[in-house]
Parts: C-alpha cells; structure tokens; sequence
C-alpha cells in the first residue's frame, strides 16, 4: 500500500514551505494552468452549461451505478475482454498479478494512473519478480527517483529541470556522460530513447481509464505522450485499471465530459491523445491486444453512495481544484500525504484511508470556494469538507483545545446579555493594551496570528453595540 | 408624510462589533442616505460560522434560530460583510433539513432578504455614486465568500468610481484567498501567512497608498501581515472610505 503520511500534514507542510526548489516548480502553476484554463473557457461560450451537463450525465450515472456496471461489464465480455471485480484493494492487486503470471509477464509497460498509485501495483509487482515500466514522463522520472506523484495529472509538477538532469545523469549510466542538456526537448528524447525498447519487450500493458462506456464496452484513455497508446496496444495482454465510478452510458455522454476535461486540466480543447479501447484484437485489425482484461475496483467508493460524499464520485480527475488551491500552491501535493492531493483529495482521501488518519486533510482550507468554482462537474468540494469537519466533531476527533474554545465562546454568544457584557470587557482591556500602539506583535493565546502578523488593536472607543446603544440614548 | 422607507436590520458582525465600530457606523450612514430606516436588533452576536466551519452543527443552528427570529420581521437584512451576508444567505437554510420545515421555511425567508452591504446598495436600492471624498490611491480586494457566494465584484468599484479624489488601482490575483480563512489562520499558522504575505507583495507592488476590502477578517489578516512588513500602506474596511467617515477612525491596527 501507499506509505501514508497525512496524519504529519502540518508538519509536511512547515517542510514544503521552506523547501526553495519545490517553492520554485510551484510557482508554475499560474503560468502553467490558470491562465490556461481561463482561456480555453473562455473560448466556449457554453461551458457553463457543459458544467451542467457534466453534472448531471454523473449524477444520472451514480443513481442507476448497478445497472451501467453491469451493461459495460456484459458489453466488454460481448467484445472478448474480461472484467475482474474486486472490491478492495487486495483483490484487486492478486487479479493484476494473477494477469501478469497467466501471461507470464517478466515486463510489464504503465501509462500513467491514480488508481494504480492507490492499489500500490508497482510495489506489488516488483515484490513477485515483475519489472514494472512507467511510460509516462512524469511518472518515469519519479520511479527512477522512487517518489510518489505530487500531482493527478502532472506527477511530477514538483521537479525543477535540473532534477531531470541530474536523475537522468544518475539513472542513464550507459549514455555520455558528457552529454548536455539545453532544452526539455532533449529530456524528452532521451527518455523516449530509453522506453523504446521497454515498449517492444513489454509482455503486459497496463493503463488507467477516464472513462467506461455502459454503451460500448470501451475504455477510453487521454494523454499528450502517446505512451498510453504504445502501452495497450503493444503488448499481448492489455489490463485497463479503473475504480467503479468511472463509468458513464453512453459514447456521446463521454465525449460531453472530454470536452470539460481537457479544457478544466490543462487549458487545451482536447488532448493530444484520447484513444478508445474495445476488447482483444479481431480478425483483420492492424494491432490491439490478443487478451483485454478491465479490473474493475471498488475499494471504498461504493460506502460513498447515499451519503452526502456521494456528488466527490462526479469527479474526473482534471486536477482543475488543485491547481486553483492558495493551499496546494504553497504547500504542494506530497505535503497532503496519500495519493490524492489538493481539495479533491481533501474530500476523497478521509473516505478512503478514515478521518481518523486524513482529518488535516478536509481542516486544511480557507473554504475560499475556488475549487468549487472551476470545478467541470460542479462538485461543491468546500460543503464536502465541512461535512468531514462534522462527522470529527460528532467522534470527538476535532482536538480538546479547539472544542474548548469553541464551547466556551459558543456559551456567551447563544446569550446576547452575557456576551455583550463579557465583550465589553474584553474589548476594554484589549484597547487598553493596544492604546497608543494600535497593534500587538505579541499576544498569549494568539501566537499562531502572532508568529508571522500583528494582531491590530480593536478601535479605541468601545464595541459597537456599547456606542450605538449610547448615541441611541442620546437621541443622536 | 408616509413611511414608504424600507426597514433596513443591520446585522453589524461579531467583528465589526468588537474590531471597528466605525464600519458599523458607515452602514448605517451609507443605508439612511439611501433611504432606509435602520435598525440594529440588540439581540444579535455572531451568524454562527466559527461553530458550523468546525463542524460544530448543533451550535451553528441554535445561533441561526437567534438570528433568523431577531431579524425575520425586517423588509431587508444588512451586513458589512460578505461572509456573514453569506453565511446567513447561503448556507443557513442547508443548516435546517426536513427534520425542522419550520425553521428550514424562516430561514429560506431570510436568506432571500439578506444582502451584503455595498451589493444591497448598487443592486437593490440602484445606488450608483456616493457623496464621499478620499485622496488616495486605492487597490481593493475581493473576499472570497463574497465573490464567489454573492457575486460580488462590481459592486464596490462602481461606488468607488464616485468617490472624488479617488484613484483605484487593480490588486492583480484580487480574487485569489488572503488566508485569513476563519479559525484556518490560527490552525495552519504558517500556511496562512504565506499566503497572506504573497498578497502583502501584491498589495505593495500596486504602489497604492490604502487597500480596502469588504471583510473585517480579511482585513485584520493583510493589515497585520503590511505591518509586520512595516509596509506604509493604509487597510480599511470600503464602507469607510464610501461613507466620508475615514476622519472617524485611524487606519486598522493604526492610531492615527
């Protein structure tokens, strides 16, 4: 499984902060997306409604999941592929292993997936003796370095270019070491150089999926390195991995969400690549896999359906959320600890691995609503994390300190003559402290607002409620 | 002659209350010039977002029962703020299910009569200009839950458009978070104030002399944050600087 670390987030964040190149690669992120992202929208004067549509092409297939899982998995066997329904992750890394062995796979090609990241494969393979190959860049590099992607779409968003430099001056010890590296261009081909031979050696191909069609059994993958395509169509044996709410009915359903997709993620109107897959290889095709296996996972996602996480299975994994998070873009995605960062993450990640161990996740936000805003199927992410906040709150896992405080200040403010009086007094004295300063740069019990910011001082005169009730009395 | 003028609650906000007075102040003077009648209901302490951001529901909706039942009988309900306007607007009827149609029904009511301040102003009672002066070069910020919850964005620059004297200069990311975030600036210390110190940098690359919002907790959090820069750059609450009233109180976290 995925090493863990979201209980540390405080902690992996104080570190991201003060981490100067990873500082530097996030800095990215505007350039890279937002601007991106606004133009492509731009340019679709319907997108708003495609947002709509998005929403309720997911939530029309939620309602009825049953019944298109079962479509899809009888149109996939129609086609001469097989399903393998697991529900944890367990069974889900002995169907893959089961896979590779009945191949008897020695290598074995990735294109880039969450979900793979979340079943672990990699590890779980290379345990039983399979060489697992990531073909995606950001994911190639990042297995040469043994790390875990920091980002849904673009793994490796957290590496600088002289990382790739020098991973690949360290992992490369067959090419000239004398060799230089000018531009991404030229990372580009030696990485490309490198993964050829992997590509024809490869025995088994395994990919993600964005999405399942109920209607046609396919698989459809989207990428902007045709490495995914080189993976399933390569190798005999093609094991598409995808978590159960990936499905939609239709092809024309697909297409309305691949319009949302690329735009959302990367500012493009479509990807470079989107590739649909439908069963083995039949008479007369050019390629395609002899054998078409969909292990269909899902490990925790159907306990999400009737709650009020059910709308987080809408999400297509566009990475729009995070790349728009002020809290992602300082703290980076390694910071959140598991394999899915940022605010999807932050609702996702609690229903996955428990509250009790990802409860920073959904606390860490200013609910400042942006996820929200850019989201292309409408996901109202800040509700989803108040709602993780209630369910800790109900078990007593929000700390002692906080509960204290909030009780006690609860206490005055459901007794308007109480609290008036309680805050004239405090206000009173806090003004007095601050007379003639107008700030505090100190302040017990506030030096989480201290460490980096003043703390101004209330305006001197007594609270409102003191001076109106006073002009009142005057008859102003 | 008759009473045509709408009864106008303020709803003054637990900050503006104990942290600047003035902006209650300015409300008031912004919404009698424009007609209302104003009225601030004794009886009111906080919209309940520090308990319903921490998850703390049941408090949450005891505060919302105090607030809906003080300020239902009003034609409108006010606040300088667009995070308790949306608070009160947004989310208070999703505080009450099926379980409780009665309040679910009264807080439906008032969520459709409660507005923002300088909103309620330009788009309910069709102010476009204020009688006010200000000689400054000002950049202003958009709050989130205002922007993003009450579609506030215009609003301000247009009144601040009227104000003579006044030079408004655009903060770039304006609708980027401050970090402020509720009871999340003092959770994640450190998190916040990097993000409030990059929009201390924007801030004081504008070159404008005074920055102004519609937000006290945002305020406190970019004022705090300026001075502990040492930034010579003024933080008000808008409803200052559009009611003529910046005489009436030192900058935040200033004496004079």
């Amino acid at each position: 499984m995925v090493h863990l670390t979201s209980p540390a987030f405080k902690e992996n964040a104080t570190r991201a902060l003060a981490d100067p190149g990873l500082q530097k690669a996030l800095a990215r992120t505007k350039p890279q997306f937002h601007g991106k992202r606004a133009k492509a929208v731009a340019g679709l004067p319907e997108f708003e409604q495609l947002r709509e549509i998005g929403k309720n092409i997911k939530n029309h297939t939620l309602a009825n999941l049953d019944f298109y899982l079962e479509r899809y998995a009888a149109k996939v066997e129609e086609a001469g592929g097989k399903v393998h329904w697991c529900s944890t992750a367990d069974e889900a890394r002995a169907a893959v292993l089961r896979i590779c062995r009945d191949a008897g796979a020695k290598t074995v090609t990735k294109g880039k997936s969450m979900i793979s990241e979340e079943l672990g494969i990699n590890d779980h393979l290379e345990s039983h003796g399979i060489t697992p190959v990531e073909t995606d860049l950001g994911e190639y590099i990042l297995q040469l370095r043994k790390e875990p992607p920091s980002h849904i779409i673009g793994p490796a968003f957290h590496l600088n270019r002289e990382d790739w430099e020098e991973s690949f001056r360290e992992s490369h010890t067959d090419l000239d070491p004398k060799r230089v590296f000018t531009e991404r261009r030229d990372i580009l081909t030696e990485a490309r150089t490198k993964l050829r031979s992997r590509f024809l050696a490869a025995d088994v191909g395994i990919t993600g999926a964005n999405f399942l069609i109920a209607e046609t059994g396919s698989s459809v993958i989207v990428t902007n390195e045709g490495n995914g395509d080189l993976t399933q169509t390569l190798p005999k044996v093609h094991i598409a991995l995808a978590s159960i709410e990936k499905v939609v009915p239709t092809l024309e359903d697909a297409t309305s969400l691949l319009r949302l997709l690329a735009r959302s993620a990367t500012g493009q109107d479509f990807s470079v690549y989107t590739t649909f897959s439908t069963g083995v290889r039949r008479q007369g095709d050019l390629d395609g896999p002899e054998e078409y296996h969909v292990v269909l996972i899902d490990n925790g996602r159907s306990n999400m359906i009737g709650t009020e996480f059910q709308e987080m299975l809408r999400c297509i994994r566009c990475a729009a959320c995070m790349n728009h998070c002020p809290v992602y873009g300082v703290t980076g995605g390694h910071a959140y600890g598991w394999v899915y960062p940022g605010p999807m993450g932050s609702v996702l990640t609690p229903t996955l691995v428990g509250v009790d161990k990802a409860g920073h996740l959904p606390n860490a936000s200013t609910f400042c609503g942006r996820c929200e805003s850019v989201c292309p199927v409408k996901i109202p992410l800040p509700k989803l994390m108040r709602h993780w906040r209630e369910r800790e709150f109900e078990r007593h896992l929000t700390p002692g300190t906080v509960r204290t405080n909030l009780g006690l200040w609860a206490w005055f403010a459901k007794r308007p003559a109480m609290y008036r009086a309680a805050t004239r007094l405090g206000i009173g004295a806090l003004s007095l402290l601050g007379k003639g300063k107008g700030k505090f740069g100190w302040m017990p019990l506030a030096e989480g607002w201290t460490r980096g910011r003043d703390l101004p001082a209330p305006e001197p005169g007594g609270t409102f409620m003191a001076r109106y009730a006073k002009t009142r009395r005057n008859g102003r | 002659m008759l009473q045509t003028r709408p009864r106008v609650a303020l709803f003054v906000t637990c900050l503006v209350d104990l942290y600047r007075p003035t902006v209650g102040f300015a409300a008031i003077k912004l919404l009698e010039e424009a007609g209302c009648q104003v009225e601030v209901p004794e009886v009111q302490t906080c919209c309940g977002q520090p308990a319903y951001n921490t998850g703390d529901r049941a408090t949450a909706k005891d505060l919302a029962r105090n607030v809906i039942d003080a300020f239902l009988p009003y034609d409108h309900v006010v606040a300088p703020s667009g995070s308790c306007a949306g608070m009160i607007g947004h989310h208070y009827p999703g505080l009450f299910g099926d379980e409780d149609p009665h309040y679910r029904g009264k807080a439906e009511a008032l969520a459709a009569k409660t507005h923002e301040l300088v909103s309620f102003l330009t788009d309910v009672l069709g102010v476009d200009a204020v009688k006010a002066r200000y000689e400054g070069v000002v950049t202003y910020h958009d709050s989130c839950s205002g922007l993003r919850e009450l579609g506030i964005k215009a609003q301000p620059r247009k009144l601040l458009g009227s104000v003579d004297g006044l030079v408004l200069k655009e903060l770039p990311d304006s609708e980027v978070c401050c970090g402020f975030g509720g009871t999340f600036c003092v959770k994640y210390p450190d998190i916040s104030v990097r993000m409030v110190s990059d929009k201390a940098k924007d801030v004081r690359e504008t070159g404008a002399d005074t920055l102004l919002a519609g937000d006290m907790g945002c305020l406190l959090n970019m004022a705090g944050r300026l001075q502990r820069e040492g930034a010579a750059v003024k933080v008000r609450h808008v409803a200052e600087v559009l009611a003529g009233m910046t005489n009436d109180a030192a900058p935040i976290g200033e004496t004079k």
